[in-house]
């Protein structure tokens, strides 16, 4: 049953960063999709018993999750330095 | 491996940070650090395996699983890492940021070789991470509109890489228990028509898809390579993609899943239309770098095709034509830095006739595309014949015969791209090029020795290759 | 279970919310809020410890970066916000509709449990800081990205000299 909303929850993250067209809308997209995941490794590791492993693979994924946040916001603090805005259509510049 | 760099990054940011000269100091620093891990592979590689490596593990508390393949990553990190620094020492002339720069620089370089060294597929993520997380940092590096771009663009791709990998962690890690590969392999091995497992490794292959930068999954990686500060984008195309995506695939598919039919036909086909799909979009570039790009997806694809095959011919092929492809697109970027810098433009049509004023540059940019193509007696040819010699003993005929198609689009392309840079009449405005800096030099020059004398002696280093082959599949 | 179901529903709403969402800085509240449930269901699965860290950090230190981001860069005008929304809940009304349509596939589906769950774990360490023993390689992982991070940061919200 958890795994059914586990996927409710992916799908929810998969389809902001598709179809959004802000830069930190994207981010906030792809921080939903590595929450869905965090509890995934939670749920396996309460159905096998062993929580202690599981919780030592989910403090290690939130601390990547952070820095990997923070790298993308300022990423897009420093584009919108650049051209004043967050749209991710402005990121068309190199064609090909 | 991973303890001196780490210290060495510990001690470059607490000590020569204070002193404005040490600065200087520092590119020193991470050069030895470099050529420490090369000569440790092959002065040392034995006492490595046996002695000195309990000391290390009793410290980890965890064991490492070095072995040949690990042997040649090394290598391969090592030499692009010594490139890419040299690289950038000449296209940086700032101390300051180029100090920053060789931290994270130092950083990503520990982060393959934690990847290629683990034995547990939640540590690989952790250091696929590291890896992931300093190349962002180094392509956004010069902060201008385009790097950003394509750092933003590698950034939500390999996140979504990510989570595919994380997710077939979990359901893994219901089956088995534990994250280690052999816990993982056993577990697979029990289990293996259960719709949850089959799940599991088509997502984590996925993933690595995604991060090898193979079709369709290679969007990010074009806008990525050209984006990237010249440095970066040595490092990118020699070691980054291939430690992260094609090396974590060749380790997976022998060691975890079960290495028959439905697997192996998957692989070739992503190969194949990886192959053609980059020579096809590498003929229509202006741009020099981003023709590089599509190129390296192409000669990915051909890595795909020996692995496929399944045979262990094959996968002497596929580590074989990674390591020359290496060696070889990192001396394509060496160059095309090189070029960048002293015409100021990567626009082939601008270009022309460089090699009058440029002979090194010239020269060694010729020995680099003739082993992309596959001519011998240079190694480029004979990782190709082995490749397309599995494949036909592996009745594949049609792959075969496709491999060697591709071969011909790829002689067009780069054809083209040296008559146009190199070659011909001499355009205005270029009369006072003068050659690259000597150390860029001789990084071109040690590169292309290399790649000639991996050819010459073939048979020689034959062995080297096996070995790494034969302990893949006795397991 | 109905506790365990109540909060998975309203984390659920609470992520359609953080996407559909108007503003930005409702979708940083939103994420936090679903952080939060997040962590309540955590904590109902055996694993406080992972529950208070991803309570303080992703509902902390993570909303805080998302504020300081969405503050230092400027919003939109009033006109150009009426504008976007209209046009955006066009692309956005589909979500619940895919829920919806993904929800009763997957209940009508009735998956069978084919696979063998790894057997429990008989001695099984019981404080999480004797685990940090057999993973000390993923610690050392961690500090090592945290590096990298401290180095990103200063160099990517390091304002620019020349202005």
């Amino acid at each position: 049953m958890i795994g059914f909303f586990i996927v409710l929850l992916l799908i929810c993250g998969a389809y902001c960063l598709v179809v959004t067209r802000s830069m930190i809308r994207a981010v906030v997209g792809i921080e939903l999709l590595i929450k869905a995941v965090t509890l995934l490794i939670i749920l396996a590791g309460q159905l096998t018993g062993r929580t202690a492993l599981a919780q030592s693979i989910a403090i290690t994924i939130i601390i990547i999750e952070v820095v990997i946040a923070a790298t993308a916001a300022g990423i897009a603090l420093s584009v919108f330095r650049h051209t004043n805005s967050l749209d991710v259509r402005n990121l068309r510049n190199l064609k090909g | 491996m991973i303890l001196i760099p780490l210290f060495g990054v510990i001690i470059l940011n607490l000590v020569f940070a204070a002193n404005e000269k040490t600065r200087k100091a520092a590119f020193w620093f991470a050069l030895v650090i470099f050529i420490l891990q090369i000569a440790a592979v092959i002065f040392h590689h034995p006492v490595l395996r046996n002695n000195s490596l309990e000391q290390i593990d009793s410290f980890f508390k965890v064991s490492f699983f070095v072995d040949h393949l690990t042997f040649i990553m090394f290598i391969c990190i090592g030499m692009v890492s010594i490139a890419s620094l040299f690289v950038a020492r000449y296209t940086m002339p700032n101390d300051d940021s180029r100090f920053k720069f060789k931290n994270l620089l130092i950083l990503a370089s520990l982060g393959m070789s934690g990847i290629v060294m683990v034995k547990d597929l939640f540590s690989l993520y952790v250091f696929m991470e590291i890896t992931a997380v300093s190349s962002f940092l180094l392509i956004a590096y010069p902060k201008n509109l385009d790097a950003l771009e394509g750092s933003f663009k590698y950034l939500i791709l390999s996140s979504v890489a990510t989570v595919l990998m994380l997710t077939s962690v979990g359901l893994l890690f219901i089956v088995a228990g534990s994250t280690s590969f052999s816990d993982i392999a056993l577990a697979i091995a029990n289990s293996r028509s259960s719709t949850l497992v089959v799940l599991a490794m088509g997502l984590f292959i996925c993933g690595l898809f995604v991060k090898g930068g193979l079709v369709p999954f290679h969007g990010w990686l074009p806008d990525a390579y050209t984006a990237a500060p010249a440095p970066v984008s040595v490092l990118l195309a020699g070691v980054v993609t291939k430690a992260a995506g094609i090396y974590t695939l060749i380790r997976i598919v022998t060691s975890l899943f079960p290495f028959d039919q439905p697997i192996n036909n998957v692989i070739m086909l992503i190969g194949t239309i990886s192959i053609f799909v980059g020579a096809l979009a590498a003929i229509g570039q202006d741009n020099f770098k981003r023709m590089l790009a599509y190129s390296s997806i192409s000669q990915m694809g051909y890595i795909l095709l020996g692995l496929g095959a399944g045979t262990p011919l094959g996968i002497v092929g596929a580590v074989f034509h990674l390591f020359n492809h290496s060696v070889f697109k990192s001396l394509l970027f060496v160059n095309s830095a090189a070029v960048e810098k002293e015409t100021g433009t990567c626009d082939m049509n601008k270009m022309g006739g460089i090699a009058q004023k440029m002979p090194v540059t010239g020269a060694t940019s010729i020995i680099a595309f003739l082993s992309t193509c596959g001519i011998p007696p240079l190694s480029g040819f004979w990782s190709k014949v082995i490749i397309v010699i599995a494949l036909w003993q592996a009745s594949q005929y049609t792959y075969a015969a496709l491999a060697i198609l591709a071969s011909i689009i790829t002689v067009a392309y780069f054809l083209s791209m040296q008559r146009r840079v190199f070659f011909g009449k001499l355009k205005n405005g270029f009369e006072n090029l003068k050659d690259a800096d000597t150390g860029v030099i001789t990084v071109s020059i040690i590169l292309a020795a290399i790649t000639v004398g991996a050819g010459i002696f073939f048979p020689f280093v034959y062995n080297v290759f096996i070995s790494p082959v034969k302990e893949l599949l006795i397991r | 279970m109905n506790i365990d179901l109540v909060i998975l529903i309203l984390t659920t709403l609470a992520a359609i919310w953080t996407v559909m969402g108007r503003s930005l800085l409702k979708a940083a509240i939103g994420l936090a809020i679903t952080s939060a449930l997040i962590s309540v269901m955590i904590f109902r699965m055996n694993s406080p410890l992972a529950a208070v860290f991803e309570l303080s950090v992703c509902a902390g230190l993570i909303t805080a970066i998302f504020v300081s981001t969405i503050s230092m860069t400027k919003p939109l005008t009033h006109k150009e916000v009426l504008q976007v929304s209209k046009d955006r809940m066009k692309r956005y009304i589909y979500l619940p509709v895919i829920l919806a349509i993904v929800g009763a596939v997957l209940i009508a589906l009735k998956l069978k449990q084919d696979f063998t769950i790894a057997p429990l774990a008989v001695a099984q360490p019981d404080v999480q800081t004797v685990l940090w023993d057999f993973r000390r390689l993923d610690v050392i992982g961690q500090v090592i990205i945290l590096i990298a991070g401290a180095l990103g940061i200063v160099i990517l919200f390091e304002e620019k000299k020349t202005k």
